[in-house]
């Protein structure tokens, strides 16, 4: 049963063979090298825009009961290491764009919560999140995904006790540091209709998919060609066992790319087919989805480059580690 | 006078709700000026989190979302 779900529902099998038959009905043989490219680029796209559009549509609604104004709340009830626990566990379903985290760093500050509490926010917020957790489950099966989020959120909460414990009050831009001169001003998020949140969660499944779409395009294009045309021995040789430095290898890479686990996912799917380790893989993922070129140039506006760069180390070697115990455990898991 | 302030740094959502609320405003032939916002400190001086944001009459009307025009109309009727 666990498997019908997670191959026929979660995986759409189904639609590959469909795909399979129709492009053989119009003449393409699919053993070919072409066709394979061609039935795999199909069923890539028709599969992950259906779950994007199905997995927005439920992950917006959660977050329309979570605005960061109600968070930062939350949060300041919670102390310690208790607060770096719930704020990456916030960070996971509170909406969140990279042009919003000035304000949203501010809010948090001007609060009263400590620097590491909000970063334990700004890092599990890009690196797990709910999509993430069920588009793990349907490639690579539910205890990869459910390891992958709660390594996630692991490095979110000691990523953020670190910072907290450096004491980088003064890494903060002016910017930050007039607007807490400024004192707090609390307003709260608007009550929500249920109308309004399947409006707002129609209106991200729009929005996310134009965003997105172009990025899944792209991204099993690649891995079209990586399941296709790229010798299986090539891909051991870097991202496999046969390399020690596969994973800071895959993490380096990852981390200036800005793209979304929608078009990564089809990339590290194929990388997996051939032959590549699965902690190098999903390193790999988490390096993109949490660091990118633009958010870090938004993240300088609001923190010296000290702060910038430690919050930057943090996180390279946090999906590091990561990679490295997925490798260790992955005959276990898989 | 009606003021509206679009409250964002500076991204493309920030800049569809000014588009939208010039359109509003234009569309409804009322005496409005429209301010663009992209000082993070006077942002978070209305204590807003999620851009882009809409002030009417120094009221935050929306926040975190881009307002259709028809939808900012009726914040200024």
């Amino acid at each position: 049963m666990g498997m019908f779900i997670q191959d026929q529902i979660l995986g759409m099998k189904w639609l590959n063979k469909v795909i399979g038959n129709l492009l053989s009905v119009l003449g393409l043989d699919i053993t070919t090298r072409l066709g394979g490219s061609v039935q795999f680029f199909i069923y890539d796209v028709i599969k992950i825009t259906i779950l994007l559009c199905i997995l927005i549509f439920g992950i917006s609604y959660i977050q329309s009961y979570f605005p960061p104004e109600k968070s930062k709340q939350i949060m300041s009830r919670f102390h310690g290491l208790g607060a770096n626990t719930v704020a990456a566990l916030l960070g996971t379903v509170t909406p969140f764009c990279s042009c919003s985290s000035i304000p949203i760093f501010i809010g948090f500050t001007s609060a009263g919560l400590p620097l590491g509490v909000t970063f334990s926010f700004l890092i599990s917020s890009p690196m797990v999140d709910l999509g993430s957790l069920v588009l793990l489950m349907s490639i690579f099966g539910a205890r990869v995904a459910i390891i992958y989020v709660v390594l996630g959120l692991v490095v979110a909460v000691i990523g953020g006790s670190i910072i907290e414990r450096m004491h980088l009050e003064d890494e903060l831009e002016d910017v930050v540091k007039n607007a807490l001169r400024a004192g707090r001003v609390d307003i709260s998020a608007p009550d929500l209709t249920q109308k309004d949140r399947l409006i707002f969660a129609k209106d991200q499944v729009v929005e996310t998919f134009k965003k997105v779409f172009p990025y899944i395009l792209v991204g099993v294009g690649i891995g079209a060609v990586i399941h296709n045309w790229i010798p299986e021995a090539w891909v051991e040789k870097i991202l496999g066992s046969k390399n020690p430095l596969g994973v800071p290898l895959a993490a380096l890479v990852g981390v200036p790319m800005y793209a979304d686990i929608f078009g990564t996912i089809p990339i590290a799917e194929a990388l997996l087919g051939k032959g590549a380790l699965l902690g190098t893989v999903l390193a790999f993922m988490m390096a993109v989805t949490t660091l990118s070129l633009p958010s870090m140039i938004m993240l300088r506006k609001a923190v010296k480059p000290k702060l910038l760069g430690i919050f930057i180390g943090i996180c390279v070697v946090g999906i590091i580690l990561v990679g490295y115990f997925f490798n260790i455990i992955q005959p276990l898991i898989m | 006078m009606t003021n509206v302030k679009v409250l964002g740094g500076g991204c493309s959502k920030c800049e569809t709700l000014l588009a939208n609320a010039k359109e509003a405003i234009s569309a409804l032939g009322v005496d409005a000026e429209v301010e663009y916002i992209t000082d993070f400190s006077v942002i978070a001086g209305y204590g807003i989190m999620s851009t882009p944001a809409l002030i009417v009459n120094d009221k935050v009307v929306s926040m975190g979302k881009v307002l259709k025009e028809k939808e900012i109309e009726a914040f200024l009727k």
